[in-house]
């Protein structure tokens, strides 16, 4: 393992800490996103704050407790809170309420879908609303750790206890269990719809090849997998968990079944949240030191955005054309970096 | 690291037989004027209502964990439930998780020794079972989950002393007592006791487990000051002699045990840790709880450890003072004990 102590003037690293703008958000990050091309860093509670170019805030309040879970498409937020309510709010800043639990239990999870259907759970029913159709409820066998909608057609992937649930909701009884013991805490769906991917409460994923629901265990993390992202065309799946960034490979019919992970950007310090670049082979992970690199997958490249010193980083997000980078620790101190 | 170390959170478990009462505790702890808020998680939303806490709803799921160990099960909503909390860090000082009358109070104490995450923000703070006087030697007969509350209490809060006799309230102390001797035992009508009798108790601190003689009910109730120097004489020299290392276990109950272990000689740390380790791996299903302080051979430390079936922590706590006693001393709490096994085996770990 290679040690890595970013001194002011080290020449190993290429560092490109002085080109970022620094934000100071004075709240709580818990994720952090694009809408058009302002960032949007989501709270812990209650706000969502915009930070355009120039680095100007906005806040806009969303919830009237805690945010439990965010879902975004580029174009909007979609959230749910320990209000019982789930609300979006646009790249404008405009808040709707799109439903409120009638018992006001907790929105633990959402999901949105390309075509503007979303998603919420509360305990262990999940719901679809899409267009002008009236919602459409189903309940899981235990409360739901995470939803996510498939590429192609209305079909929503419930994680829970002992597996994962497949549900297209306009078909009455077509809900197929994948079974897989354990907590199922997170879920997604590879780019091309072959493969769900379900991160556990052990530290571990859980796949499955949607063709014969073979199973693929991606096993080996020191810690719980918090943050999975696609890379561009959906070649890899880049994971967290690990000091280094653990990318499962994607490219053949088969997965990752047989193959070793690549591990890349390895740092004293365990990689936090991780986001692919939109459109190249590029990755940014944030470290539980605080630290944000650039990787270049191919070959482990690595540039320094942010130093080590600062509680975990908390979120990161590359716009939608993959021009800029955002991020921001759990305390709320962050940056955006133009490329 | 530089990272910013919040204290963690104090979580106090709340558990007890239907219709003891844990809902008059829960309510007698947030009305109190403590100017405190807690965050409280409940199974069922109702009777509370205090405006300035958070209540949150419960499911009580509880997950086996996919590590091979058979008891290794965790409270799954209160995972996520803890991770929603710590988004509104700050806005609460302490947390108290109120079990279903029937609930085993393992897999939430556990949840605390297992997970990750949970462990950064919170720290489990004691187990506080309510239990009713008029009623609980019944429920000791028949109902294996009042069992479980008692033998794994912290905390007793024996409460509607006023609806027994005096012989009657002897009498279901005495049957508390023949399964858990250690636990601080309160006597209570509505279950008023101080707040500081119930809550902060630190039990599960590591650097508090100073004392654990058994808790005498000839103690006045309001002497909690851990004065531990008298009482013992008894257990001190007849430990080898007899069955059971304490001396006030009228009762003796047919399933559910304390067994204590001592020695003044040093035990061997070499010997000592692999047969703890592999004790509660293979009895960890018996054991609910154990407790130690050890002196181990040329050593200048006092070692503490406690654990929750097959899950243990350990550390060395602190110097051994000049003129303090340098003495072993183990505590298991459990259903059928291996007593025979576990005493020669701990024999066996004596530096000869």
């Amino acid at each position: 393992m290679k040690e890595f102590t970013p001194a002011p003037d080290s020449a190993s690293i290429v560092s490109v800490t002085d080109r970022v703008k620094p934000v100071t958000l004075g709240m709580g990050v818990t994720s952090v996103h694009f809408l058009r091309d302002r960032a949007a860093f989501v709270g812990g509670e209650e706000n969502v704050a915009f930070v355009d170019a120039k680095g100007e805030i906005s806040i806009v309040a969303v919830h009237s407790g805690g945010i439990l879970s965010t879902a975004s498409d580029g174009k909007r937020l979609v959230m749910g809170g320990d209000d019982g309510k789930v609300v979006s709010v646009d790249a404008k800043g405009e808040v709707t309420l799109l439903a409120t639990d009638p018992k006001r239990r907790w929105i633990d999870a959402v999901a949105l879908h390309p075509d503007g259907a979303f998603a919420w759970s509360a305990g262990k029913t999940a719901t679809v609303k899409s267009g002008k159709a009236e919602p459409k409820s189903l309940d899981v066998p235990s409360t739901v750790g995470g939803l996510a909608f498939a590429p192609k057609g209305l079909r929503l992937a419930i994680a829970h206890y002992n597996g994962a649930t497949l549900w297209f909701p306009n078909m009455d009884g077509s809900a197929e269990f994948l079974p897989w013991a354990g907590s199922h805490l997170g879920v997604t769906f590879s780019p091309d719809n072959k493969f769900l991917v379900t991160s556990m409460h052990e530290a571990a994923l859980h796949g499955w090849r949607l063709a014969d629901n073979r199973h693929m265990r991606m096993t080996g993390y020191p810690g719980r997998v918090r943050s999975m992202s696609w890379s561009a065309g959906g070649k890899g799946l880049a994971t967290s968990g690990a000091d280094t960034v653990i990318i499962w490979p994607f490219a053949s019919k088969d997965g990752p079944m047989g193959k070793e992970p690549a591990m890349l950007a390895p740092l004293q310090a365990r990689v936090a949240v991780v986001a692919c670049h939109p459109k190249n082979d590029i990755l940014a992970c944030g470290y539980s030191d605080g630290t944000v690199l650039m990787v270049r997958m191919e070959d482990g490249a690595e540039i320094l955005v942010r130093r080590n010193g600062t509680p975990p980083v908390a979120g990161l997000a590359w716009n939608a054309k993959g021009t800029q980078l955002a991020f921001a620790d759990e305390n709320g101190d962050g940056g955006l970096l133009e490329l | 690291m530089p990272e910013a170390t919040s204290p963690k959170i104090p979580v106090t478990v709340l558990t007890g037989y239907l219709g003891a009462g844990k809902t008059t505790l829960l309510n007698r702890i947030l009305s109190e004027n403590h100017g405190k808020k807690y965050a409280v998680i409940v199974n069922e939303f109702g009777e509370i209502g205090i405006d300035n806490d958070l209540i949150i709803g419960a499911d009580e799921e509880v997950f086996e964990m996919n590590n091979g160990c058979i008891c290794c099960t965790v409270r799954g909503d209160l995972v996520r439930i803890m991770d929603g909390l710590m988004k509104r860090k700050g806005k609460f000082d302490a947390i108290i998780v109120e079990t279903t009358g029937l609930a085993d109070p393992a897999p939430v104490a556990q949840t605390f020794f297992v997970d990750e995450d949970v462990q950064k923000n919170a720290r489990l703070d004691a187990v506080v079972t309510v239990a009713d006087a008029k009623w609980l030697s019944d429920r000791l007969k028949d109902a294996p989950e009042a069992k479980n509350q008692i033998a794994f209490a912290d905390v007793i809060v024996l409460n509607k002393t006023d609806l027994v006799t005096k012989p009657e309230l002897a009498e279901v102390e005495a049957r508390i007592r023949g399964i858990n001797p250690y636990a601080k035992l309160h006597r209570t009508e509505r279950c008023s006791v101080a707040l500081a009798d119930v809550l902060d108790r630190g039990a599960f601190d590591l650097d508090r487990i100073l004392d654990i003689e058994p808790d005498f009910l000839a103690a006045d109730d309001h002497d909690h000051d851990h004065d531990h120097d008298h009482h013992h004489g008894h257990d001190h020299h007849h430990h080898h002699d007899h069955g059971h290392g304490h001396g006030l276990k009228h009762y003796h109950d047919e399933d559910m045990q304390s067994l204590s272990l001592k020695t003044d000689k040093p035990l061997d740390p070499n010997v000592f840790m692999p047969w703890l380790q592999n004790l509660v791996q293979v009895e960890g299903g018996k054991i609910l709880r154990s407790k130690g302080i050890l002196a181990f051979h040329d050593d200048d430390d006092r070692y503490v450890f406690q654990g929750v079936h097959m899950m243990l922590e350990g550390n060395h706590q602190r110097k051994w003072k000049e003129g303090e006693p340098r003495e072993s001393r183990l505590v298991f709490i459990g259903r059928e004990l291996p007593e025979e096994l576990i005493r020669t085996g701990f024999e066996s770990c004596i530096v000869s």
